[in-house]
């Protein structure tokens, strides 16, 4: 069976678009890349585990507990109505952010870990049983992994996982085939945080409707880096962290459709989830208020809304194609030095070039780059399996955002030359 | 390179973890342990013969950074004939060494493991270096291979 949906290609992702951002001035946006570092320029490139914050989300988070803080849906005084006003609007952006029909459908929550968590505990406490499967790829998160581990030992339900190749490209086919009588959800990352790679997510949620299967996409790290349209996708889910998409940490969305989320149980009980409550019987209240017990994180809603404003201001085309721009340069620049191999060559990829050196283990590549001042992750990226998959305990990783630099991508390639020359 | 790093990666250091020595499973070991630090995915055996309370034999194996490498190896140098006593203070002394707390008093004592000093100033890097030794210490305690010991069961700092 071949999905009507097209593969995924770079256009689809920047379109034919040249970036036309003026990157000195983006800079200054970020008052962090002023720091210097072991006495160098601040090179960060860590961006795939939290991005830097510009100054109109750290103004948003001053300007609210300066001039708006107070509980929201409760009080009758101003402050409150206030806070309740700012942290609607903050709803309604990220509802345009994702393109999803309805506010409704937003549900704050503390980042893309949560989100899933969410999703585990409530559909699938209903919807999944004894002998049901959830399907992934190789390619996830283990925050994509674990909550699905927990809830089919819970189940006694299967985990089944699509293998990837040695691109670290998803074997659509065994998807396809993977996909069983059985199968509850499909739960997918977008993008790969350890390989980089853009999964073909239409084609894949394509073949998971064709057996009436719902889909859970993990986007935490597509979207700092691509627009994303829920609608088009058509998944059922979407989770997404704040704090890589230069918000706050602790903040973050599930989006879900409408009838999924009115059909399933509530997440966690207390207040501002409920209609009325006795000790008889307690009414829930609608979406999205349903699955957000308790007081929310009322500000980092409210700065994870000004973060996403900064994006639409800069355009996400333009962010995207710089940051592709970026990643091909940096591609071509590391990839050609000797004993570096490149683990994840996906030919569509965003944000992340992750690599191994024969002389240098990435621990100690990190560590050489950090009194360079280059900031880059090393370890297993919290992607165990994706580790195992290409018979490795480690990647160096670098990752980018849309204030990095070709300077940036230098001063990785002088580093990495350095530890070269130490080691070899 | 910095003064820092070039603390951190001396000769010594860097040479050892090219051609670690022990890299070997002895024949005759009957205390094995393997050891792991799961942020960073290093991964590490160690396997000693013992004869009675002594070290008779001991060897390491596994992937980790030039600093773990070359830590198992210098140790293995450095606890092979010692009673397991010994090895338990030695453990003591350069786990003090590495974290900062008592530089100059056991430097002598450690011998050519005190070219560890320089960890002292990477706390991120201090796992690396006691890894081998928290893995030898598991090995030390048990016959038979133990679930494995984990960096992140033992707070270092």
């Amino acid at each position: 069976m071949t999905p009507a949906a097209q593969p995924v290609t770079r256009e689809t992702l920047t379109g034919k678009h040249t970036a036309v951002l003026d990157l000195a001035k983006i800079r200054a946006d970020f008052p962090i890349l002023d720091e210097r570092i072991h006495g160098q320029r601040l090179v960060y490139l860590d961006n795939a585990a939290t991005s830097q914050k510009p100054r109109a989300v750290i103004d948003a988070i001053r300007h609210y507990y300066e001039h708006v803080n107070a509980n929201i849906h409760r009080g009758v005084h101003a402050l409150s109505v206030r806070a309740t006003e700012a942290h609607d609007a903050a709803r309604e952006t990220v509802r345009r952010f994702l393109n999803a029909a309805d506010t409704r459908e937003i549900i704050f929550v503390r980042g893309a870990t949560e989100a899933i968590n969410l999703v585990a505990q409530t559909f699938g406490r209903v919807h999944v049983g004894a002998g049901d499967e959830i399907l992934i790829t190789a390619m996830e998160h283990h925050s994509n992994i674990v909550p699905w581990q927990i809830l089919c030992a819970e189940k006694g339900a299967h985990l089944r996982v699509a293998p990837i190749d040695d691109r670290g490209e998803l074997d659509l086919e065994a998807f396809a085939k993977l996909i069983g009588a059985r199968t509850r959800l499909v739960a997918v990352t977008q993008v790969s945080n350890a390989l980089g790679t853009v999964t073909p997510l239409r084609q894949m949620i394509e073949l998971a409707h064709g057996r009436g299967i719902p889909v859970l996409v993990d986007g935490a790290q597509a979207t700092p880096h691509m627009a994303v349209d829920v609608q088009a996708l058509d998944c059922d889910f979407y989770a997404f962290s704040g704090h890589k998409v230069y918000g706050p940490t602790g903040i973050g969305v599930l989006y879900g459709k409408q009838d999924l989320l009115r059909a399933m149980p509530p997440y966690q009980g207390g207040g501002d989830m409920i209609s009325s409550v006795t000790f008889e019987k307690t009414t829930y209240n609608d979406l999205p208020y349903k699955f957000e017990a308790g007081t929310p994180d009322i500000c980092g809603a409210i700065a994870l809304g000004a973060a996403l404003e900064y994006i639409d201001r800069l355009g996400m085309a333009n962010v995207a194609a710089h940051e592709h721009e970026l990643l091909d340069y940096a591609t071509a620049k590391v990839g050609a030095l000797p004993g570096v191999q490149l683990i994840g060559t996906a030919p569509v990829r965003a944000g992340v070039l992750s690599f191994v050196m024969d002389s240098v283990h990435p621990h100690d590549l990190g560590t050489i780059l950090d009194r360079e001042g280059v900031a880059i992750r090393t370890g297993h990226h919290c992607a165990q399996p994706v580790m195992d998959r290409f018979k490795i305990p480690a990647t160096a990783r670098a990752s980018f955002a849309v204030y990095n630099t070709r300077e940036d991508i230098d001063a990785l390639v002088d580093g990495i030359r350095k530890a070269h020359e130490v080691f070899a | 390179m910095t003064a820092e790093l070039g603390d951190l990666y001396q000769e010594v250091i860097l040479e050892h973890s090219k051609a670690p020595r022990n890299f070997r499973r002895p024949a005759a070991a009957n205390h094995e342990a393997e050891g792991y630090n799961p942020l960073c995915g290093d991964r590490c055996s160690v396997y000693i013969e013992m004869d009675g309370e002594a070290i008779k034999e001991i060897g390491f194996q596994g992937s980790g950074c030039a600093i773990s490498r070359a830590s198992a190896s210098m140790m293995t140098q450095m606890v092979k004939g010692k009673t397991k006593a010994e090895a338990a203070k030695l453990f003591e002394q350069f786990h003090q060494l590495v974290t900062g707390k008592d530089e100059a008093a056991r430097a002598d004592e450690l011998g050519k493991m005190a070219v560890f000093a320089g960890v002292s100033k990477f706390p991120a890097r201090v796992k690396c270096a006691t890894l081998a030794w928290h893995t030898m210490q598991s090995a030390l305690e048990h016959n038979k291979k133990p679930e494995p010991v984990s960096t992140e069961s033992a707070r270092e700092l």
